[in-house]
């Protein structure tokens, strides 16, 4: 096929100003089309690559959409069982304290079945980094109501919208976790436009800066996508993200260098 | 007098169609093939020459398929 438009004059390697890292391996992502976590991964090894750390970084992947993480990023990960990311990322630091460590965490992985993990580790203040996706869904599984979905959000295990009577409320675990003396940094981003993913990267790379410092927990929410479960085209499902998922999920930093920042919505 | 343009390279096999960087695009750069990939999916496709190389497709693109140049051009 021909290509049109093609300005050979400016095609050429010397002009390159932005391609994907090579810290991520050369394989297609096993994403749905538009979904979050190819942007975050790939946000995660340009952090790693501009800050020279990748033979230094120890990554746990989880159980969930992203439990192939190990397949796509070019340094020393482990998989640890559905939910403990947290406790055997608390290993690793222990017995590794110069590498840098991450855990990739789903909503699923994170706030559900790995509560008490991610809520210890965090009150006892372990150095690493842990970086949630929340989507408000089990993606994985088939689109089955997970505790982030939102207040009438549709699911295939909530078919007529989650009622908080029966269902339960939904759990903001970043706001419940950044009340803990441990964690030191807490920030809820997106993903979904190129502002919002230039602010994810400062904030991951702030979080592995601050790993050298021995400060505490780096947590980042990232508020993502799942347009399969919600049965949507992921640019409609990027708008619903902005007009549904936002004003519960409120985009910012939470806790900035150990102190909590007062806003409204968290004291509702 | 010489002009900054840009240009991009979309790894067609890659591009799963979608369609977030034409959401970013601030100069309608891009549109969606008719013919599909290997995979089966519409891709990317560069329809006019207004590209600066702002990068906003390649940095908002899920799967990394886009390759973005910039350079001096001669008017």
């Amino acid at each position: 096929m021909e290509e049109p438009f093609v300005k050979t004059e400016i095609r050429k390697d010397e002009n390159i100003v932005y391609k994907r890292t090579d810290l991520l391996v050369d394989r297609p992502l096993s994403y749905c089309p538009g979904c979050g976590h190819g942007v975050v991964h790939r946000m995660l090894m340009e952090t790693l690559e501009e800050m020279d750390i990748q033979d230094k970084t120890i990554g746990v992947s989880p159980v969930g959409c992203s439990v192939l993480a190990y397949d796509f990023m070019n340094i020393d990960m482990l998989g640890a069982a559905h939910g403990r990311a947290p406790a055997l990322a608390t290993a690793i630091k222990r017995l590794w304290p110069n590498k840098f460590v991450f855990t990739y965490q789903g909503d699923g992985d994170l706030a559900a079945i790995g509560t008490a993990e991610t809520i210890h580790a965090c009150n006892r203040g372990e150095n690493f980094t842990i970086i949630f996706i929340n989507n408000g869904i089990y993606g994985m599984t088939g689109g089955q109501m997970a505790p982030t979905t939102l207040p009438g959000m549709r699911s295939s295990t909530s078919p007529y919208g989650r009622d908080v009577q029966t269902m339960g409320h939904p759990l903001k675990i970043t706001e419940l976790i950044a009340n803990l003396p441990g964690v030191y940094y807490v920030t809820r981003q997106a993903v979904h436009t190129p502002s919002h993913v230039r602010k994810t990267k400062k904030a991951i790379r702030k979080a592995f800066e601050q790993q050298k410092e021995n400060k505490g927990i780096a947590f980042i929410e990232v508020v993502s996508n799942c347009n399969s479960g919600w049965k949507m085209t992921p640019v409609q499902s990027n708008k619903w993200m902005e007009e549904n998922m936002f004003p519960f999920y409120p985009l910012g930093d939470i806790k900035l260098d150990g102190k909590l920042i007062q806003k409204s919505e968290i004291a509702k | 007098m010489a002009k900054i343009k840009g240009d991009i390279l979309v790894n067609v096999e890659r591009c799963k169609g979608c369609e977030v960087c034409i959401a970013s695009c601030p100069f309608s750069v891009i549109a969606m093939s008719k013919e599909v990939n290997g995979k089966g999916y519409h891709f990317a496709l560069k329809v006019n020459n207004e590209c600066t190389g702002c990068m906003n497709c390649a940095i908002v693109c899920p799967d990394g398929v886009i390759t973005v140049f910039r350079g001096k051009v001669s008017e």
